[in-house]
């Protein structure tokens, strides 16, 4: 019965972390799976670290992401990486922010939607779930922008070798 | 996060099913003080159409609860583990009269100290006070028990506790809400030996609670919320809250029992399940409450080891606890410390505390990381409000030449929660030395993410509201020598401010004033909306 899938979403506060793994579970539960997304908020709000989980699949028990576990760890600052990467399997997939070519976003605080564009092309979830769980948790002013930031996310992720 | 809330299925944080289902079961108001990991429920709450409001702090929010449970209407009481301490008086009471109304107080625990100065255990406040218990173990379940924490309340007439944990407060899983119904109509209804604790009556009202307890822990017996997953007959678990996950995830082939009504305990219920298992295991958080319990009651349970009473349970710790294994466990990783915001006007306070090398009695909030470098500026830290009274105490104590070093320095907030009394205090004792108070005013609750407070002059959904002057009521109190610092004044010489108060023997209270740098935005919003709708408001 081990058909979980487990995203770490990392970073600093400030960078939208919450939000993305708020998208991630919204995309997740709209494509029906069970899910459960753990984080602490608190003194992480003042520019610390911030890690959040995303855990779903038919039936999710704890909602953190057990050690060693991490199927994909998605970073977004890259001082965060190392103190990370005890979460992933040894197989598991690790997203930086390279994949996201250099002066391709019009808004940098777009990075994360962008991020999760990248993620989008390693998850089985189809792409309307995703588009939708973004318009959600964002402002409509900003659908636009953030259309295109996970587009261009999506397609530079399906380029990357390997 | 969206705001149709009320659609069906859904996934929602803990603290959002609450807020949800106290809409739903017509809950007339919702009140509280904002503390990690707590604050969003009254916020949801507001957003949803219910009404909440910010108390000063954690005891008057209770007491007006009780109030309103009282006139025979549902309350919800909010805070985190260490509010409930603030709120203990009322608490220790209001478990001996009879409310009408359902009232449940919410203790947001904060294992493993997330954003929190202790990890206490708020089981423990259940067995002390003699108040009912329910512990969540998702989302669904902090929408669930939040119905039954209010239809327990008005059965028995007693407030009803819901202890829900950082990771029940924070994270999202599904939720499926019932049918909403109205708030009831109240009317008063005059009964004074159930409401009055003077000692004639309070006597009676003990038994009258012991007589409560024993018919909720029958129910509890027959008819509480609980759950059974058979497996194997060599181990069987007992868990509750959160733990009960981690629970079956490390151990899915063990036997798993879980209840969520954990005060007074389904006794009998534990002792059959134990009954059938070489092995029987409690699992559970923090301190070894249940498991010294069941003992007492001549279960014979194994409970976990020492190291894992601190911090939070997971998957792999608690696969540990069955597994045996105490060896040391791997060092979390060290992310980056939090920090004073860039801009932060707490700052110039820091840098001007360390260089005239002053001795600081600190307090809760942002500027509690006025302890980290590269100010390293603050001495202690204990709870809401004891930088006041703490550096009173060193003044009273130290040598003249170090007591005149010592400053009091707390937040708007925090002043207002348990500030004025230590003001008081200091007006009414004041050290042979004086003694300079620094409210470090940035015009919102900072830390838990930019709530109003009286100090702020908005409410908790930001319209206008009576304002509290701090510098009048320093004035008030006695206060000799009482100042309002305007940092945006670029002119200000904060050290010089604070030498020229040191080097008097009089009490002091200097207001640093300047708003939060990640607040300011939305106050400006607030101010103008709140401008308009006074503006529009017919004279009365």
């Amino acid at each position: 019965m081990h058909s979980t899938t487990n995203i770490v979403i990392a970073g600093l506060g400030g960078q939208g972390i919450i939000t993305a793994s708020d998208i991630l579970a919204e995309a997740a539960f709209r494509a029906g799976f069970d899910v459960k997304k753990s984080e602490l908020h608190g003194m992480s709000q003042r520019g610390g670290s911030v890690t959040s989980d995303v855990r779903f699949g038919e039936r999710v028990l704890s909602p953190m992401v057990p050690t060693g576990q991490a199927d994909v760890l998605l970073v977004l600052e890259p001082s965060q990486v190392e103190i990370n990467r005890p979460l992933m399997r040894a197989d598991g997939v690790l997203l930086t922010t390279d994949v996201i070519p250099p002066d391709a976003l019009k808004n940098k605080k777009s990075l994360n939607v962008a991020m999760l564009g990248a993620l989008s092309s390693v998850l089985e979830i189809a792409e309307t779930h995703w588009l939708a769980a973004v318009h959600a948790h964002l402002a409509e002013k900003l659908h636009r922008l953030n259309d295109e930031a996970f587009a261009i996310g999506r397609r530079a992720s399906a380029s990357m070798p390997g | 996060m969206t705001d149709s809330l009320t659609e069906s299925r859904q996934l929602l944080s803990g603290d959002d099913a609450v807020a949800l289902a106290a809409l739903h079961a017509g809950t007339t108001l919702g009140v509280g003080y904002p503390g990690t990991p707590s604050t969003e429920i009254l916020e949801t709450f507001d957003r949803l159409g219910g009404r909440a409001q910010w108390s000063p702090n954690e005891k008057t929010a209770l007491e007006v609860g009780i109030g309103v449970a009282f006139a025979g209407a549902r309350s919800l009481v909010t805070m985190k583990h260490v509010g409930l301490n603030v709120a203990a008086d009322p608490l220790f009471t209001a478990t001996y009269t009879d409310v009408d109304g359902g009232l449940v107080i919410v203790s947001a625990d904060d294992p493993g100290m997330a954003s929190s100065q202790n990890e206490q255990d708020n089981r423990r406040y259940a067995r002390a006070a003699g108040i009912p218990m329910l512990e969540p173990v998702d989302s669904q379940q902090a929408y669930d028990f939040t119905w039954l924490g209010f239809e327990l309340s008005e059965r028995w007439k007693i407030p009803v506790m819901l202890r829900l944990t950082t990771r029940v407060c924070h994270s999202l899983t599904p939720v499926q809400p019932r049918a909403p119904i109205s708030p009831k109509a109240v009317n008063f209804r005059r009964d004074v030996p159930a409401r009055v604790m003077i000692p004639a009556f309070a006597k009676p009202a003990h038994h009258r609670l012991r007589t409560k307890l024993a018919e909720i822990a029958a129910w509890n017996e027959a008819e509480g919320p609980m759950e059974t997953e058979m497996g194997s007959q060599a181990l069987g678990i007992i868990s509750t809250g959160i733990s009960a996950m981690h629970a079956r995830e490390a151990a899915p082939e063990a036997s798993h029992f879980t209840f969520g009504l954990t005060y007074p305990l389904p006794i009998a219920r534990i002792r059959e399940f134990a009954q059938q298992f070489e092995r029987v295991l409690v699992v559970e958080e923090g301190d070894p409450v249940l498991v010294e319990e069941l003992r007492a009651a001549g279960i014979p349970v194994e409970g976990k080891t020492e190291r894992f009473r601190f911090g939070e349970l997971d998957v792999a710790r608690v696969h540990r606890i069955v597994t045996g294994d105490d060896s040391e466990e791997p060092a979390q990783p060290k992310g980056k410390p939090p920090e004073l915001c860039p801009g932060c006007s707490h700052r110039n306070v820091f840098h001007a505390l360390r260089e005239l090398d002053c001795i600081v009695a600190g307090d809760i909030g942002c500027y509690t990381l006025g302890v980290l470098p590269p100010f390293s500026a603050m001495d202690t830290c204990v709870c809401m409000g004891a930088s006041i009274t703490t550096g009173l105490g060193l003044r009273h104590a130290l040598p003249q030449e170090q007591a005149r070093r010592v400053v009091s320095v707390i937040g708007d907030s925090t002043f207002v929660h348990s500030g004025l009394t230590g003001l008081a205090e200091m007006a009414y004792n004041p050290p042979e030395t004086g003694h300079l108070v620094m409210i470090l005013d940035n015009e919102t609750t900072a830390m838990t993410g930019q709530q109003e407070h009286p100090g702020t002059g908005r409410s908790l959904n930001h319209e206008r509201a009576d304002r509290m002057d701090f510098e009048a009521v320093g004035r008030a109190l006695g206060i000799t020598h009482v100042e309002l610092i305007d940092e945006s004044a670029k002119n200000v010489d904060l050290k010089a401010c604070i030498a020229d108060c040191l080097a008097r023997n009089e009490t002091a209270l200097m207001i640093v004033r300047q708003p939060c740098v990640l607040a300011a935005p939305k106050i400006r919003l607030y101010e103008k909306a709140a401008d308009q709708q006074c503006a529009a408001a017919p004279a009365s």
